[in-house]
C-alpha cells in the first residue's frame, strides 16, 4: 500500500465487436493499495474491462496502463500481475503437484514455499486431479497458483459466482489474508454487490458498457442519501443535489441524492444508504441523471 | 484476546461494529489493559472483511486513547475502564430487564422492542447531531 502509481489507468477506453460496444468511454483511476470491485449486470462489460487490463485484448479506443506500464508488455510486466479467468480454471487432467510444478515453470518470481503451504492449509491432496476436486478447492488451487507467482496486483474475474455459500466464504477468507499480509492490490468482479460489501473499499459501477460511478466506497456512502418528504419534482430540487433515482407515491416523494453537502431542508427525513441501494440505483432505470441525458445524446 | 463477529443485517458499518465490540468488552472487563487485539491480518482472514475496515477501527479506537499500535507488533489496549462504569452498567442492565417484562406484558414482541430502540436511538442521534 506504499505504490503512489494507480493499479489501473484507463482513458477514453473502448473496445468494439462489429457495431456492438461491449465497453465505451471508459476514464478511470483505481488507486494502488485498494480492494477494487467492479460490478455490474451480465454483459455490463466488467470481463471486456478486465481482458483489457490483462493485456488478452487490445484496445478499439483510448489507453490503459496497469501499475504504470502497458498490459503484457513483457515478462517483467506479467510477472507483476496475477489473473484468475472467470470460473477458475484448472487443467483437468493434471494434478494440483502439476500445477503447482507447472507454475514454478512459468513464473519468474514463483514462491514455491507459499504455494506448497496454501495446499498443506487447504488439505489438498497433491496428487489429486483437479478435474476431481470441487467447486470451491479448484478456485482455491487457482487463487493459489496467482498468489504463488507474488503478484503486485491480483485481477479475479467473478470468482465465487459459481460457488457455494461455504466456499465463497473460505475463498474470500483467504483473499482478505493474504491482501493483509503481502499488502496486495485486488481488482474483482462480480455481478452481486453483496459478494463485494465486506472485501471491496473501491467499487466501479458498470452499466451497459459504460463507467456509472467509482469511487472509495467510504466516500460514495457518505456522498449519497435517502431523501422521504412531501411530493415534489425532482428538478425542484438545489442544484447541488444530483438526483439518482425517485419515486412518488400518493403525497409522498423519495429521492436517492447525491450530494456532498450535508441535506439541512427540515422537510426531509435523511437517511444513510447502504452499498447495495446505492448499487442497484445505479443500475436500474435512472430519471435525468447528467449522465443518462448523455447517454440519450450520444444514441 | 477477543474474538470479532460481524452481523451483517444491523445495517452497522463493520468498522463501527468492531469498535464497538472493543468497547463492550471494555465496559464488562474482558478486556484490560496491556491486551493485544487481534492482529489485522487475522480479523481480515476470519471475518472475510477489507484489512483497511480493520486498520480504520484500530485507528479510531487509537485516537479514542483506549489502544495504541506497536510497530511490528500489534495493537495493545492502553486502558481499563472503571470498575464504576461497570456497576453503572449493572444498574442499566436490570433497568433494561424491567422494561423488556413490560414491553412483554404490553404484548410486544423482540422484533417490536428492537424497532422502538432503534426509533429511540436514532432520535437521540439526530438530537446530539444538532
Amino acid at each position: 500500500m506504499s505504490s503512489t502509481t494507480a493499479a489501473i489507468e484507463a482513458h477514453g477506453l473502448g473496445k468494439r465487436y462489429g457495431h456492438r460496444w461491449a465497453l465505451a468511454d471508459c476514464t478511470l483511476t483505481i488507486p494502488a493499495g485498494h480492494v477494487a470491485g467492479l460490478v455490474g449486470p451480465n454483459g455490463a462489460g466488467k470481463t471486456t474491462l478486465i481482458s483489457l487490463a490483462t493485456g488478452m485484448l487490445a484496445p478499439t479506443t483510448g489507453t490503459i496502463e496497469v501499475l504504470g506500464g502497458l498490459p503484457a508488455s513483457g515478462p517483467g510486466q506479467l510477472a507483476r500481475v496475477g489473473y484468475v479467468a472467470q470460473d477458475t480454471p484448472t487443467y483437468a487432467g493434471l494434478s494440483v503437484a502439476d500445477h503447482l510444478r507447472l507454475g514454478a515453470h512459468l513464473n519468474p518470481r514463483w514462491d514455491a514455499g507459499l504455494a506448497r503451504r496454501r495446499i498443506e492449509q487447504l488439505s489438498l491432496d497433491p496428487k489429486q486431479k483437479a478435474g476431481r476436486l470441487s467447486g470451491g478447492q479448484r478456485a482455491q488451487l487457482a487463487l493459489t497458483l496467482a498468489l504463488a507467482k507474488r503478484p503486485e496486483l491480483l485481477i479475479l474475474d467473478e470468482p465465487i459466482a459459481s460457488l457455494d455459500p461455504v466456499a465463497r466464504r473460505e475463498f474470500l477468507q483467504v483473499l482478505m489474508h493474504v491482501t493483509a499480509e503481502q499488502e496486495l492490490s485486488v481488482v474483482m468482479s462480480s455481478h452481486l454487490v453483496a459478494d463485494l460489501e465486506r472485501v471491496a473499499d473501491y467499487l466501479v459501477v458498470l452499466v451497459a458498457s459504460r463507467v456509472r460511478i467509482d469511487g472509495e466506497v467510504d466516500d460514495l456512502l457518505a456522498t449519497h442519501h435517502l431523501l422521504t418528504g412531501p411530493r415534489r419534482a425532482a428538478a425542484t430540487l438545489p442544484a447541488s443535489q444530483q438526483v439518482i433515482t425517485d419515486s412518488h407515491a400518493g403525497r409522498q416523494s423519495t429521492f436517492l441524492v447525491r450530494s456532498s453537502e450535508p441535506i439541512i431542508d427540515p422537510a426531509w427525513t435523511a437517511e444513510e444508504v447502504s452499498l447495495e441501494d446505492l448499487v442497484l440505483a445505479y443500475m436500474g432505470p435512472s430519471s435525468g441523471s447528467p449522465q443518462e441525458q448523455r447517454l440519450e445524446v450520444h444514441q | 484476546m477477543i474474538d470479532f463477529h460481524l452481523n451483517s443485517r444491523s445495517g452497522v458499518a463493520p468498522y463501527l461494529q468492531l469498535i464497538r465490540q472493543v468497547r463492550q468488552a471494555l465496559q464488562l472487563g474482558l478486556l484490560r489493559e496491556g491486551d493485544q487485539l487481534p492482529t489485522v491480518k487475522d480479523v481480515a482472514g476470519s471475518l472475510a472483511i477489507n484489512p483497511n475496515t480493520v486498520l480504520k477501527a484500530y485507528r479510531s479506537l487509537e485516537y479514542e486513547g483506549l489502544a495504541a499500535a506497536k510497530p511490528g507488533v500489534g495493537t495493545f489496549v492502553t486502558k481499563t475502564v472503571s470498575d464504576q462504569s461497570v456497576v453503572a452498567h449493572q444498574r442499566l442492565s436490570m433497568e433494561l430487564s424491567a422494561w423488556i417484562g413490560r414491553a412483554q406484558q404490553a404484548g410486544l414482541d423482540f422484533e417490536d422492542m428492537e424497532a422502538l430502540f432503534q426509533r429511540a436511538a436514532r432520535a437521540a442521534a439526530q438530537e446530539e447531531a444538532v
